[in-house]
């Protein structure tokens, strides 16, 4: 699939090796200098913005209060006072989608959440936080979130595996929808520029026709830091609900 | 029929179901236009459900798509 005369836009994802560490296979990838890229920013960001913690902020430090703000109110919305005490692990979440996404909007950078090991292990680590708090804090009324309130006894034996299989599939579904999400758009991107190219080729009037695969090229870019944006927020905003059903586990 | 062929074939058929997701979405936009043209007041609190909404039904759609990717390039 990679011949030179045909569009590629699969090579885009692939894991080159920066310091590899024997031939075990570990080694320090793109993707992982990508991630630690992404908390180093957003970091130092957020450190050197609120360092200076003016009552009348700076640009950057209304910047952070913002985005604090808006994770604080969903999550208290979603999960409650008790809730809060997830702030820290929602906020990161957040902040990690986020920067990771519109870093790899920028030209040449690698997109670390078009991989699915990665989308997959932050849906694992919210699924597990969700059964372990809530089990440890509830006990075995943990398992009423498979029993919907005001249902029929007779109903019970269909209703809860159905409960349970949609439970199980919550880390899968929380983990497909982001990395499908970036992947789908950065093929789709390369795919559209690459027809610019190909028409290119056509001589002066495919130049003029390949203004129309530009044109979708812009557009479908803006819609990529859209979806960036917006797959951060829903991430973080199913997290803060699969955590109040931790808290209060009743449907 | 050779593999590549059945590729192609079955890409095809796996973007029928982005139809599903695109009225889905319609849905959600439309209920909120018509919910916040009877109470407009009350709309601008909804903002954030409606995003959401619209969110996870798109990742259905989304999830067609990627059975067409998976199908082209990963197969």
């Amino acid at each position: 699939m990679a011949d030179p005369n045909k569009v590629d836009p699969i090579h885009q994802f692939a894991l080159t090796d920066i310091i590899s560490f024997g031939e075990g296979g570990i080694s320090f990838t793109n993707s992982a200098l990508f991630m630690v890229l992404t908390v180093g920013v957003i970091s130092l960001f957020l450190l050197l913005s609120t360092s200076s913690r003016s009552i009348v902020p700076s640009r950057a430090q209304a910047l952070s209060e913002m985005l604090y703000e808006f994770v604080a109110n969903m999550v208290r919305d979603s999960a409650g006072k008790e809730g809060m005490k997830f702030f820290p692990f929602v906020f990161s979440l957040f902040m990690f989608v986020l920067v990771a996404n519109l870093f790899g909007m920028i030209p040449f950078f690698f997109t670390v959440t078009s991989h699915i090991i990665v989308t997959f292990a932050l849906a694992i680590l919210v699924f597990l936080t969700v059964i372990i708090y809530g089990i440890w804090r509830n006990g075995f009324k943990f398992l009423k979130l498979f029993v919907p309130a005001g249902v029929p006894v007779y109903v019970l034996p269909i209703v809860v595996p159905i409960e349970i299989v949609s439970f199980l599939s919550r880390p899968i579904s929380l983990s497909v929808r982001l990395f499908a999400n970036i992947l789908a758009g950065h093929i789709t991107l390369k795919v559209f520029a690459g027809f610019i190219v190909t028409l290119g080729s056509l001589g002066f009037l495919g130049w003029l026709g390949a203004l129309l695969p530009l044109t979708m090229t812009v557009a479908i870019t803006a819609l990529e830091f859209l979806v960036a944006a917006l797959q951060a927020y829903v991430f973080a905003v199913l997290t803060s609900m699969y955590i109040n059903d931790a808290i209060h586990p009743s449907h | 029929m050779e593999a590549e062929a059945a590729k192609f074939i079955g890409a095809g058929i796996a973007a029928i179901g982005m139809a599903g997701a695109a009225i889905g979405v319609g849905n959600i936009f439309g209920s909120f236009l018509s919910g916040a043209l009877r109470n407009p007041s009350a709309a601008q609190s909804q903002f954030g459900n409606l995003i959401f909404g619209f969110a996870v039904t798109e990742a259905l759609g989304i999830f067609s798509f990627l059975i067409a990717l998976l199908l082209l390039f990963a197969v």
